[in-house]
């Protein structure tokens, strides 16, 4: 680097910070189209009922109306689409309700949207929207999947059990022998609790439509517009792409929430076009709670069979996973393509058998959070471990150790399905058990016994799979879409970048990042390259941010983009200078000729480019602009360690992380402030799940944490100082040889966390803390120990 | 939420007048309970009489009392040199209501007159003793509270000011409801020239009581040993997703027990 400041590895202060800190962020919420109506949406106060009448008559005539629609009014309109199609283990497809944008015959949980109200104000279609007079027959509600696949009550006729797809992978007989003969078996019961994803940015879209060209455009807050521009354009309204713009803009935060089509974007697109008129609708904070993704939602019984000297010889797992009411975009690949193909772990164990029962309920619709399967998979793993190593009176880390695959066996083929390509679990151990100070734990546990605290120690060895995916493979497996990148770079006449990405940041800085990645590659300024993103009359296409895919998809696409500008321009370097191309060194921004001392700035090639006179016109075309698409010829494997110490309160069931420690191998470190920074809003999020957060229904399928009120959040003062290292290893199939890190915190975290209270409280011997973890379930623990 | 008519009132007198004229008034302390109630739909007033031009703000601090006027803000008890020198429990109570801005805004007598059920201040004056005095008259705290956001004021009284005994010593433990972070189990004990008084907030379901039982093993000993294995009564404990009946009931015990160690 010339300035040595901007290019991969420097920590440079992120771009979009000065917008972000002085307010000056553009939201969906904060775009206003001339001549604008709002939207409100009558959801569902009950979770099962058959709708028998909707009367609107009295609501239209409040004050301000300008339209309201039921499904009835919706002929024509196709309900949304499901993006991965599952099978029963017997080859038959998985049962796919339809989902229609607004509740049909039925309700299938609170906050199921029933009508949509569109007046002048927002404050107007809220009022006229409590007039409306819905007649619903109650029906029995399906809550937890236990009585759910009992099929007393079945929330879609299609699916008389409940179940939408019982689906597995492995051999299970020959698993099954092995247990048969096993030392030791260690079983566990766990639950992995249903999280509400609250971004801070609440759902928003906004539906405009010009009468005189045809074209719709979408405003809203989504991490990925050009899926949605397929999904809602193909599926729903039957809108050819080249009439559908969807602009995401600044968006406040996802965590998967953001990445699905909901309901909304193609109401007020759809009602845009029936009124002439722009329809606007905000999200309120309790409308999130009941109407965005949740995530997680499993109940599994697991086993782990080991030898006499704790090496594993097999794990098998049954999990039921809740769906919710429909199916969500991605809802079917979270519990199998991205939860059990990663059973295998960090970890050497031969045969695996998972089967996954995928559960309908009166409950919001399940999918993607952040890790989406993948702390599902750690979580169950890291708990069986943990639980072995203690009824077999191993050492924690050494049977972790005794397990691992080695540093010198990738390319490891894991026994479901994916292949590692590198990783080394010996030294983000070796970091994490360095950094916390373990051989210290004896004293600091017996400080804490003088002040009456129990303290204990819990570590959890992950590995994950980020970088989604050969498109090849994900559509054997069941996917409806490709999972590539797209980048465009185009080159300015004097020099200055613009990149244009598929590729969406809602708070993971890729406009600082991404610029890196050119800075390094052309030795320039990361201030002279800016990223745009997020608006499909942009970009030429995209498939969006999630699962940890955006650097190692997207910003592959970008640095292959990037050396096709690199080739062009040495092409012309060539002429100008009068060299061959092969005698063109290009290093720091500038082409030189070998061996000799002429050379060309970037910057002047570029102008060549744009001002042809000196130019190789017969055989290269003028201008300077390049786009990649780019298909992964496997996933990535980030991996790591944590190491979580806690302090337990008997008295009152409290729970405080005293520290946690985190070593990560996220491969090449672009920006490593920016890595530490997703590590720790990962962790938040892990720690919440273990400590804190946890969604609750009644028997009834009303949503009792549906507010701050009472779904608690983790704040600042809940957690520890954390101590992040990496420890990378480069991934071997993608040219910058990095991994991903947005996911690894909330992966890694949840059984570090349990771990580590199972081990505070064992000495009464508990062996099981359920999650969330609060002061009453711990201080129940204790009691039903004691 | 609905037009409301937003009028400030410039004295006690005025605030009364113009609530007595409103047909369905309230009258506006800090607005930190009331206005999010109002935003929720929970609560549609026809006036909003705001009481910060009525010259209700002040604290004085003798050698017997600490008098803190009804519009006096968190922040400023919290602060207060006096009251943290007199009643250190007091100070360190409103220190740890909600956040800075709630404590930036609301004020003591909206607290009382709303008796929220998980409100610190309705503990301090039970525990404390204190009298509340209104535009007619002065009510002693344990006739205040009556129950579950109701008290003994009328419909044109308004609180002007609360009086606080000074103890011997006092203290306040809060264990916070872990969403909310509004005491979950917050618990008032004092030790003066009235003998010992414990109150709870947070744990009942009919808000804010006195702990019998405990004041009297701490009238014994005034040692948080005195109440070993003692817990509140099970059959009125609050019982939700964060705390079912019988865990309030033990922590309304274990938080006593810190309080009493607590105790300056």
């Amino acid at each position: 680097m010339p300035d040595g400041t901007t290019g991969i590895g420097a920590s440079v202060l992120r771009k979009e910070d000065r917008r972000f800190l002085t307010g000056r962020g553009k939201y969906t919420d904060d775009i206003n189209r001339p001549n604008q109506t709002y939207a409100y949406f009558l959801r569902s106060s009950v979770a099962h009922a058959r709708i028998k009448k909707i009367n609107v008559s009295a609501a239209l005539k409040s004050e301000g109306i300008v339209a309201i629609y039921t499904n009835k009014d919706l002929e024509g309109i196709g309900g949304l689409p499901c993006g991965w199609a599952l099978t029963f283990q017997n080859g038959d497809p998985m049962v796919e309700p339809s989902h229609p944008i607004l509740a049909s015959e039925k309700v299938r949980h609170v906050g199921d949207p029933i009508a949509v109200v569109i007046a002048e104000t927002k404050k107007q279609a809220k009022t006229a929207a409590a007039s409306i007079k819905v007649d619903l027959e109650e029906l029995p509600a399906v809550v937890d999947m236990a009585s759910a696949i009992k099929g007393e009550t079945a929330v879609h006729d299609e699916a008389a059990d409940n179940i939408c797809y019982d689906w597995a992978i492995g051999d299970k007989d020959e698993v099954g022998k092995v247990f048969d003969q096993a030392y030791h078996v260690t079983s566990i019961e766990i639950v992995n609790n249903r999280l509400i994803p609250n971004a801070m940015e609440p759902r928003a879209a906004i539906g405009d439509f010009d009468p005189s060209t045809g074209d719709y455009t979408l405003y809203t807050t989504t991490q990925n517009p050009h899926v949605i521009r397929l999904l809602m354009g193909a599926f729903v309204l039957q809108i050819p792409e080249h009439k559908l713009r969807v602009v995401a803009p600044d968006v406040g935060g996802g965590f998967g929430s953001k990445v699905f089509h909901y309901a909304e974007e193609a109401m007020v697109t759809w009602a845009a076009a029936q009124l002439n008129r722009p329809v606007k609708w905000t999200a309120e904070r309790s409308e999130s709670f009941m109407s965005d993704a949740h995530g997680r939602d499993h109940v599994t019984k697991a086993e782990l069979a080991l030898d006499k000297e704790g090496k594993f010889l097999g794990l098998r797992e049954e999990t039921y996973a809740n769906m919710g009411g429909y199916l969500s975009t991605f809802a079917p690949a979270i519990p199998t393509y991205m939860h059990s193909v990663l059973m295998a772990g960090v970890y050497k164990t031969p045969l695996i058998y998972s089967n996954i029962i995928a559960v309908f309920t009166n409950t919001v619709p399940v999918d993607a959070y952040r890790g989406a399967g993948r702390p599902e998979a750690t979580y169950i793993l890291e708990r069986l471990v943990d639980r072995a190593a203690r009824e077999m009176g191993i050492d924690q880390v050494e049977i972790r150790r005794k397990n691992f695959i080695p540093s010198d066996e990738f390319p490891y083929q894991t026994p479901v399905a994916l292949e590692y390509d590198s990783g080394n679990y010996e030294a983000t151990l070796a970091t994490a058990l360095e950094n916390s100070d373990s051989k210290g734990f004896e004293k600091r546990k017996a400080d804490s016994a003088k002040d009456g605290k129990l303290r204990g120690i819990g570590y959890s060895t992950y590995v994950e799979a980020c970088g989604a995916a050969p498109s090849a493979v994900a559509g054997a497996l069941g996917a409806r879409a490709g999972l590539y990148e797209c980048a465009n770079i185009r080159v300015h006449p004097t020099g200055s970048i613009t990149v244009f990405t598929g590729s969406h940041s809602h708070g993971q800085g890729h406009e600082t990042a991404f610029a890196q990645l050119v800075s390094e590659k052309l030795g320039m300024h990361t201030d002279d390259i800016d990223i745009v993103h997020g608006d499909t009359s942009q970009i030429p296409f995209g498939m969006g941010t999630y699962a940890s895919r955006s650097l190692a998809v997207g910003g592959t696409a970008i640095v292959n983009a990037v050396d096709k500008i690199i080739d062009k321009s040495r092409k012309i370097a060539a002429h100008i200078l009068e060299a061959a191309e092969v005698d063109i060194e290009f290093d720091s921004g500038t082409f030189k000729v070998s061996g000799t001392d002429k050379s060309l700035s970037f910057g002047e090639v570029a102008l060549a480019a744009y001002v042809p006179h000196n130019y190789p016109l017969e055989t290269l075309e003028p201008g300077l602009e390049e786009t990649s698409f780019y298909d992964p010829t496997n996933f990535t494997y980030p991996g790591g360690c944590h190491v979580c110490e806690v302090e337990v309160d008997p008295g009152t069931g409290v729970v405080k992380v005293k520290s946690f420690v985190a070593a990560d191998d996220p491969g090449t470190v672009v920006n490593p402030m920016i890595v530490e920074g997703q590590v720790h809003g990962g962790l938040a999020q892990g720690i919440g799940q273990a400590l804190m957060e946890g969604c609750t229904y009644d028997e009834n399928g009303q949503l009792i944490t549906g507010s701050y009120m009472d779904y608690t959040m983790p704040r600042a003062a809940d957690l520890p100082y954390y101590v992040v290292g990496t420890e990378s290893s480069e991934c071997t199939h993608n040219p910058l040889g990095v991994k991903g890190i947005g996911e690894v915190g909330a992966i890694g975290a949840p059984p570090a966390v349990i771990n580590a209270i199972v081990d505070a409280l064992s000495h009464l011997g508990v062996t099981d803390v359920p999650m969330p973890a609060t002061p009453q379930v711990v201080w129940r623990v204790i009691q039903d120990a004691s | 939420m609905s037009d409301v008519n937003y009028t400030v009132a410039s004295s006690v007198d005025d605030a009364v007048k113009k609530l007595s004229n409103a047909s369905d008034g309230n009258l506006l302390a800090g607005g930190m309970t009331l206005l999010p109630a109002i935003k929720l739909g929970l609560n549609d007033p026809s006036d909003l009489i705001d009481l910060s031009g009525a010259d209700l703000n002040g604290i004085q601090v003798n050698d017997r009392e600490v008098i803190i006027e009804a519009m006096t803000r968190h922040v400023e008890v919290a602060t207060s040199k006096k009251i943290k020198k007199a009643i250190p429990a007091l100070s360190q109570l409103a220190s740890r209501i909600g956040d800075p801005q709630v404590r930036n805004r609301g004020t003591i007598g909206g607290s009382i007159a709303n008796n929220d059920p998980a409100a610190d201040y309705p503990a301090a004056c039970l525990g404390l003793g204190a009298t509340i005095a209104t535009n007619k008259r002065e009510i002693r705290a344990d006739d205040f509270f009556t129950g579950l956001f109701e008290t003994a004021l009328d419909s044109e009284e308004l609180i002007t000011s609360v009086k606080f005994p000074v103890p011997e010593r006092a203290g306040y433990e809060k264990f916070p409801n872990p969403a909310s972070k509004y005491a979950l189990v917050g618990v008032f004990l004092s030790k003066g020239f009235g003998g010992v008084r414990v109150a709870v907030t947070g744990a009942s379901s009919s808000g804010v009581y006195r702990e019998v039982n405990f004041e009297e093993a701490l009238s014994s000993e005034f040692k948080s040993q005195a109440l070993g294995g003692m817990s509140g009564d099970q059959t009125i404990m609050t019982s939700d997703i964060h705390a079912l009946a019988d865990y309030r009931a033990h922590l309304v015990g274990e938080i006593a027990r810190r309080a009493v160690a607590n105790c300056v």
